[in-house]
């Protein structure tokens, strides 16, 4: 029973951990009041860039870090167009969605002889585990806290990105540009340069979510790696109304749905209802964490409260 | 006049011109081309070579023009599905599913009923678009009821229907014997053109010797892109003709003065998304009841409806637009998979010059600051 806790609670880290990432991108972005929608797309060439870097150099940690930086490199495109030049924000987000997914496909099938698919990691080119054989294996503290060094590097970044955003002066400044970016402007706040920060901040976190996925959880990219957590992690920002701290738990709860999805579906459970039983069919247990979400949502959810510039241009007048 | 002030004249008009949106698509699928090309010249592939390849493979042959028409057709309805609720103020990221939840409905009634031909695909259309306008609709509920937001009730509702569709296909009732896939759909329920009849002994004789039809009946000729016209002209109608439409833009243009003036918005949320979602699941239908004739068990998402969000974009939202737009799509999608057998550049070229038509189509502001630069530079002149 406990080493079942334990197993359901170790996926469930290791399966929240890149919606974090992205969540937490999302949200400095949109707190300074950029929409984020192209998330998926720097997930996505992440992912692709962690999975090349690594096999190449062998090394996770510059991999991890190359992977945030081509994030931010693709959140400079968004940045231009929805700072720069006026762009509406959902559909630079959904642009570079495109964009960058074809490009990470288009990248691997000139790296990897044609393939969609890079080519696997060995086991120490992956992400280490800093509690391995801290624990005895498959005991309650090894199944629980014997994770990849990205899932304590993402609570970690939970603790510092609200540090950030709410405790320190660029946070505040942050805040600002997202809530009355005018306000901000006459108080002699560079508009355009505070909400350049948060979305190239927000791409590094995405990278980082990419690579999260691509270098410890699986060990190679490929085109469904990251089907849809972009969009999932913004789900969950908004449904932590933009905070960091409640975006995480938005995403523990996706991921513990995730867990108890693969726990169910490994040991066959059926459930009884007296009368008759339900067989769990795996499609049935993979619907699990997307019908939660949507159930928790409906039942819990207050009037949202987004960041009042979120969404808009912001011109300096001449 | 002066030379100045003809200068001016011409740069006035000349911004005018390009403030057209028309003109402004134009050159940002220009500018997404050349990109195109700029990213294939440094991989190595000749970008004369493999637009030329693409081009052959999209015009040079009839079947081929056929190809890119019942490519192009969902993605222009999943566009409208877009665009409608873009139009009314929500974004519907749900056609995705919604395409899903109409592509069963219409497999398993065009399976499981038994009715005469043309009445059992009506009535296998009008079941799907009926079921996926509730999946929509339910979205829309959602977002009145509870005040979920519709790009996350949505997100959540496609991987519902992606399963729930696998569910239905891997179910003993429906699921064709060694295959992932449902029984193919009754020849009644088919709106293929010759589908029959082009496979029977008879047609395939008369195909030997008429070589030209033999050829232009390769693709699966089905009405598709003409329901796709007509649900455009409906759209049309519907936004601009009727009050439900007016009621609809007035909530999209401004929500608290469209209450204000007396229209129920929640009601209008409902509406816009039972709507969408309605042609979204009219593509699904279509694409089973004229091309696939089967649902199968599906590992990832197929993207119809994150298709359809770039066809309403580039196209503006309006469904003129996205006809354009989506046969645009359908034709790079079809020459992509060209490009790919005939030159071994990889087709994701494809989704980079989308990404970037998009990308410059979103910013208009760019392509006048350049317009307005080169005035600059004529008048110091």
């Amino acid at each position: 029973m406990l080493s079942d806790i334990g197993f359901i609670l170790g996926t469930t880290l290791m399966y929240a951990t890149p919606l974090i990432y992205a969540a937490l991108g999302a949200a400095i972005s949109e707190n300074s009041g950029v929409v984020n929608l192209g998330l998926e797309g720097m997930m996505y060439m992440g992912a692709f860039i962690g999975a090349t870097v690594g096999y190449y150099l062998g090394n996770p940690w510059i991999a991890f870090l190359a992977a945030g930086a081509v994030g931010a490199l693709v959140a400079c495109l968004h940045g231009i167009a929805c700072i720069s030049f006026n762009a509406d924000h959902v559909v630079s987000g959904i642009a570079i969605n495109f964009f960058s997914i074809g490009f990470a496909l288009f990248l691997c099938r000139i790296f990897f002889d044609g393939a969609t698919m890079s080519l696997s990691l060995n086991f120490d080119q992956k992400m280490p585990r800093p509690f391995n054989g801290a624990f005895e294996p498959n005991s309650f503290g090894d199944l629980v806290f014997n994770q990849y060094a990205t899932v304590y590097l993402a609570f970690i970044l939970v603790l510092i990105v609200w540090y950030l955003l709410y405790k320190t002066r660029i946070g505040l400044r942050i805040r600002s540009v997202g809530e009355h970016p005018k306000a901000a402007d006459t108080l002699g706040i560079n508009v355009s340069r505070v909400r350049y920060l948060a979305v190239i901040l927000s791409g590094v976190f995405a990278g980082f979510g990419g690579a999260a996925m691509s270098i410890a959880i699986v060990s190679r990219f490929s085109p469904t790696l990251i089907s849809g957590h972009g969009f999932i992690a913004i789900a969950a920002m908004i449904f932590g109304k933009w905070k960091p701290q409640g975006a995480m738990l938005a995403c523990l709860l996706f991921g513990s749905a995730k867990g108890f999805e693969i726990f169910l579906g490994a040991s066959g459970l059926e459930i009884d209802l007296g009368i008759f039983k339900i067989g769990m069919s795996s499609q049935i247990l993979a619907m699990l964490p997307y019908a939660v979400t949507l159930v928790v949502l409906v039942g819990f959810v207050g009037k949202a409260v987004a960041p009042s510039a979120v969404g808009l241009q912001y011109e300096k007048e001449a | 006049m002066s030379i100045k002030a003809k200068l001016t004249n011409w740069s006035n008009s000349a911004k005018r011109y390009l403030d057209n949106t028309f003109v402004f698509t134009l050159i940002a699928i220009f500018i997404g081309l050349i990109t195109g090309a700029i990213i294939l010249a440094f991989a190595g592939f000749n970008p004369f070579e493999s637009y030329w390849a693409m081009a052959v493979g999209i015009f040079s042959k009839p079947k081929y023009i056929i190809y890119t028409i019942i490519k192009a057709t969902p993605i222009i309805i999943t566009g409208y599905s877009v665009a409608f609720a873009f139009r009314t103020g929500l974004f519907n990221i749900g056609a995705e599913g919604q395409f899903i939840v109409g592509g069963i409905v219409a497999a398993l009634a065009g399976y499981f009923l038994h009715l005469p031909p043309v009445i059992h695909a009506m009535v296998a259309f009008a079941l799907a678009v009926g079921a996926a306008a509730a999946w929509g609709a339910a979205a829309g509920y959602l977002k009145a009821r509870f005040g979920v937001h519709e790009v996350i009730s949505t997100i959540m509702l496609n991987w519902i229907a992606l399963y729930l569709s696998n569910y239905l296909v891997m179910s003993p009732a429906v699921k064709r014997a060694e295959s992932e896939a449902t029984h193919k759909i009754l020849a009644t329920a088919r709106i293929d053109l010759f589908g029959v009849w082009k496979v029977s002994e008879q047609g395939m004789a008369w195909r030997m010797e008429n070589r030209f039809f033999h050829d232009l009946l390769k693709p699966d000729i089905n009405i598709g892109i003409i329901v796709a016209i007509l649900l455009g002209v409906m759209i049309f109608l519907i936004l601009k003709k009727t009050t439900l439409g007016y009621e609809l833009r007035a909530v999209g243009f401004n929500k608290d003065a469209a209450e204000n003036g007396g229209i129920n918005v929640n009601r209008s949320f409902m509406s816009s998304m039972a709507i969408a979602g309605g042609l979204a699941g009219a593509a699904g239908a279509l694409q089973v009841l004229g091309v696939s004739l089967e649902c199968v068990n599906l590992s990832n998402m197929e993207g119809y409806g994150f298709d359809g969000i770039a066809v309403a974009l580039i196209g503006g939202n309006t469904p003129a637009g996205c006809f354009l737009s989506g046969l645009l799509f359908g034709a790079l999608k079809y020459g992509g998979g060209k490009l790919q057998s005939m030159m071994g550049a990889p087709r994701e070229i494809i989704s980079i010059v989308i990404g970037t038509i998009l990308f410059f189509t979103a910013m208009p502001k760019l392509i006048r600051y350049f317009t307005s630069r080169i005035n600059q530079k004529r008048e110091e002149k």
